[in-house]
């Protein structure tokens, strides 16, 4: 982040509180400055600490989505004469899911950019459709469910039903996850204003939503389109 | 109401395990009652339970790996006793009894001794040798250890609810299926690595940022102690295998619980993607397990020696390619799967690679040593021992790494002596070198060194009785994880293997002596200054115990041993550095909130296992509640004020001062 050393007067992200840029107090290991130990001298700051952490905790949850990716991959063709995914996948209601998730993103994006000049209402506004957004993908998500269920094509018929409902399962579990932290976000903004607690949490769960996204776009490549082609 | 929970769940008809959870549930009221009629309950409370102090959340790590380690250890001395027995008989221990002990030994042993044992130890020396005050995420540590604790408190509450899994340490399907596991021993299993799993990702996550964003001023990558290199190694690992782990026994519990097909026999599933997936994440753990110790035996090494680690760089380069080299061997856990010779030899090839950089390691080592003054306490004592016996266990692995040889051992006693061999001779010698080498730093005083030495030569003996005729049996053909056999040639062998373990149960009586007896003379072996063994990196620059800040100021790093160059440069100059203006610090307030977490994960794993689906959602719940709770607090640090730290930290000037005027007397 090459923010890092903007000088507290023009520092619009609030970085930090760096009495002078973090490189200079190298070899000044004395100066008293990193007395709170939180950003000062050595180590980073507290925004950069916790968007870095957020940031593995992301790639383990891409990992751990990647095994489930694998073991579609190995078991797609394991449909023990039930029904393929050509047979089962439509590609409207998967268009609309897709819409409706990117834009949420774009919303939680703009929500972010109105927390970041500290405009209440619009980061409000933002986070709502963020969420609204969201539920409308889990919906459509679940219809199809319960539909395929409905048909006999539920995550018992076969090996490849296991592998799909478990992998669009999961990435719906996530999506359901962070709605219920959006909520509690917007409760905190709410009652608690921006304090840097509150925006490094927004920051996370921003990184977080935009995870989501990239792993839906694989998902929506890997399952449905070449699903429905092949 | 209560799920599958009956009377018919507790082993009235079972006499062993009965009296053994009678006998634990017995030790655990008097300790319990101890600690109330003590009055001891609001200082556990306040200065232990909820704290977020990552030397306390290390020490009560390893206490846990330490109390685990007699469970199953317990476990280990019935298995070969039952072997040393059941010689053209059933021994004592009926087959359905004897295949849970040896699923709890080796699920114990590793996911709840060795792995809290290391990162009890990344725990209380990482921050310490870094120079820096605490971990990046203080409470989320302490979520970490107590999501372990639940993990373990589940798996021994299947000692005395119900029963544990029978299906061998990594639950093979189509074994661990409900087809063929249709108890809860399996559910026990799956729901308690969930938890302690979920946990040690966060430890993973909250380590590599800790040790790549928050280092003291002027500690550069090339200045960091090797331990915390290899602490770094080991998350890295933990962040991208224990990710899989979950999703594989996930996935296992949707075959069990909803009637999914990702391993079962029928309808399309796949059993060896399961065995695929639990070592894609079981390789990387033994290295998970083995580098830390790795940098604890750089530690030892070097400070016992008197002279920096040799090779600094190329340790750094063997640390790290072992970390990348060790997600590429998976496969050679199961070369009989029928992959085909390429794909064996390929992985076959990888396997024996990795011996390069351990090779690397073991000749620094050796060299470290070479030309210096070498003490010989109990710490370099296990770290040779380790020498030793790993380039032997070392050795049989490369032999494995042959397929074509693999294919005559495969899943005998002799698979079982390898690892045995290097999990003993590597990681539980180097845990506790670590142990004695940073006890005094966490506690202030030293352990008794005549009882480490004699740990130490009762566990090596043993260890080599106990093992090395397991590589013999298992040459002779024996498998593994039989309850009875009817070949004579293997009965002595067995016999003196039985030997082997009750001198290992001595050696651990010696520690449990040593711990004893180091705490009734602790005044004799205080450690006054902070420095015992004349070491060189930042942890032995403050007192010992640390204040809860670790560093008055945090230290200004110039070189490689940040340490040793401060203590060069006061002994020189006869007189430490100036004493710096000391400014209030601000810790991380202490909080319920692992505790509390723990308490709702324990209650949905039984809830899962027993399938008390209303119970479920409460923890659930709760679970989620408590993280509000949390997050809705407004007061996250507490103030330390300037002149609190002025005089502990001018406190710990004086006694230097006095060490300095002793050090000065010779020269």
């Amino acid at each position: 982040m090459s923010d890092v050393a903007v000088s507290p007067g023009t520092d619009p992200y609030r970085l930090g509180h760096h009495p002078h840029p973090p490189g200079h107090s190298h070899g000044h290991g004395h100066d008293g400055d990193e007395a709170t130990g939180h950003g000062e001298g050595g180590p980073a700051s507290k925004r950069i600490v916790v968007a870095y952490g957020f940031w593995i905790f992301l790639l383990s949850d891409i990992i751990m989505f990647s095994a489930f990716f694998a073991t579609y991959a190995v078991l797609v063709d394991a449909t023990a004469g039930g029904p393929t995914g050509q047979d089962l996948f439509g590609l409207t209601r998967v268009a609309i899911e897709t819409a409706a998730l990117l834009t949420s993103s774009f919303a939680c994006g703009l929500a972010m950019i109105a927390s970041q000049v500290r405009n209440h209402l619009w980061t409000q506004i933002g986070l709502l459709a963020t969420g609204l957004l969201g539920l409308v993908f889990l919906a459509l998500e679940l219809q199809e469910f319960a539909i395929m269920i409905a048909e006999g094509a539920g995550p018992a018929r076969s090996a490849f039903l296991s592998a799909f409902f478990a992998l669009v399962g999961l990435h719906g579990l996530h999506v359901f996850s962070g709605l219920l932290w959006l909520g509690t976000m917007m409760a905190q903004v709410a009652v608690k204003g921006f304090h840097p607690r509150i925006l490094r949490r927004l920051m996370c769960f921003s990184l977080f939503w935009h995870a989501l996204d990239i792993i839906w776009v694989a998902l929506f490549t890997v399952v449905y389109l070449i699903g429905t082609t092949s | 109401m209560l799920g599958k929970l009956t009377w018919a769940a507790i082993p009235f008809d079972q006499p062993i395990p009965l009296a053994a959870s009678g006998l634990m549930i017995v030790v655990m009221l008097v300790v319990l009652v101890w600690v109330v009629a003590k009055g001891y309950v609001p200082y556990l409370w306040r200065e232990w339970i909820t704290s977020v102090d990552h030397k306390r959340i290390g020490v009560m790590y390893t206490l846990m790996a330490m109390v685990m380690l007699l469970r199953g250890f317990v476990d280990a001395l019935m298995m070969r006793t039952q072997q040393a027995v059941a010689f053209q008989s059933q021994g004592y221990l009926p087959p359905d009894h004897y295949n849970q002990i040896f699923s709890a030994h080796g699920t114990i042993m590793i996911f709840f001794v060795a792995m809290p044992f290391v990162i009890g130890l990344m725990n209380v020396v990482v921050p310490l040798q870094l120079g820096v005050r605490d971990v990046a995420f203080p409470t989320l540590n302490s979520v970490s250890f107590w999501l372990a604790a639940s993990g373990m408190l589940l798996i021994n509450v299947s000692l005395v609810v119900g029963e544990f899994s029978q299906a061998g340490w990594l639950a093979y399907p189509p074994l661990s299926e409900l087809q063929y596991s249709p108890g809860v021993g399996v559910d026990y299993y799956i729901w308690a690595l969930q938890i302690s799993g979920a946990g040690t990702l966060m430890t993973g996550i909250n380590l590599v940022t800790t040790i790549l964003k928050m280092r003291a001023p002027g500690m550069s990558y090339l200045r960091m102690p090797m331990f915390c290199w290899t602490s770094l190694a080991s998350n890295l690992l933990i962040v991208a295998a224990f990710p899989i782990l979950t999703a594989t026994l996930a996935m296992l519990a949707l075959d069990r619980y909803l009637g999914f097909h990702f391993f079962t026999n029928e309808a399309g599933g796949n059993m060896m993607m399961y065995v695929n997936l639990i070592w894609i994440w079981g390789h990387p753990e033994v290295y998970i397990l083995i580098l830390p110790v790795f940098g604890v035996f750089s530690e030892v090494i070097s400070t016992f020696s008197s002279k920096p680690l040799f090779g600094y760089r190329s340790m750094v380069l063997a640390t790290m390619s072992i970390c990348v080299l060790s997600f590429l061997v998976w496969l050679h856990h199961f070369f009989t799967m029928g992959a085909g010779a390429n794909v064996n030899a390929v992985f076959g090839i990888a396997t024996m690679i990795i011996a390069v950089p351990t090779g690397v390691k073991v000749f620094n080592w050796l060299f470290t040593m070479y030309g210096g003054r070498v003490r010989f306490t109990s710490p370099v004592l296990w770290t040779i021992g380790f020498m030793v016996t790993f380039v032997i266990g070392g050795m049989t692995g490369v032999l494995m790494a042959v397929p074509p040889a693999d294919f005559l051992v495969h899943n005998s006693l002799f698979l079982v002596a390898h690892f045995h061999n290097v999990i003993i001779g590597g990681v539980l010698f180097g845990a506790f070198a670590g142990y004695t080498y940073w006890f005094p730093k966490a506690f202030g005083f030293t352990l008794d060194e005549r009882l480490g030495k004699l740990a130490f030569w009762l566990w090596i003996i043993g260890f080599y009785l106990a093992f090395m005729p397991l590589y013999v049996v298992g040459l002779l053909g024996m498998t593994r994880r039989m309850q009875h056999y009817d070949v004579p040639q293997w009965r002595p062998w067995l016999l003196l293997a039985a030997v082997g373990a009750l001198f290992i149960l001595a050696g651990i009586v010696a520690q449990a002596a040593q711990l004893w007896v180091s705490i009734r003379d602790r005044g004799r072996l205080r450690d006054v200054f902070g420095d015992p063994w004349d070491g060189r990196s930042l942890e032995w620059a403050t007192t010992s115990p640390p204040p809860a800040f670790n560093f008055a100021v945090l230290p200004n790093v110039e070189d490689e041993e940040p340490y040793w160059g401060i203590k060069q440069r006061a002994l020189a100059e006869q007189r430490l550095i100036q004493e710096p203006d000391y400014e209030a610090i601000e810790m991380p307030r202490n909080s319920p909130t692992g505790v509390v977490t723990a308490f709702f994960t324990t209650i949905m794993g039984f809830a899962l296992i027993w399938h008390i689906w209303w119970m479920v959602l409460l923890g659930l719940v709760g679970a989620f509640a408590t993280f509000v709770v949390f997050a809705w607090r407004d007061v996250d640090e507490y103030e330390i004020p300037a002149e609190e730290v002025a005089r502990l930290d001018r406190e710990r000037r004086r006694l230097r001062e006095e060490a300095l005027a002793t050090l000065r007397q010779p020269a």
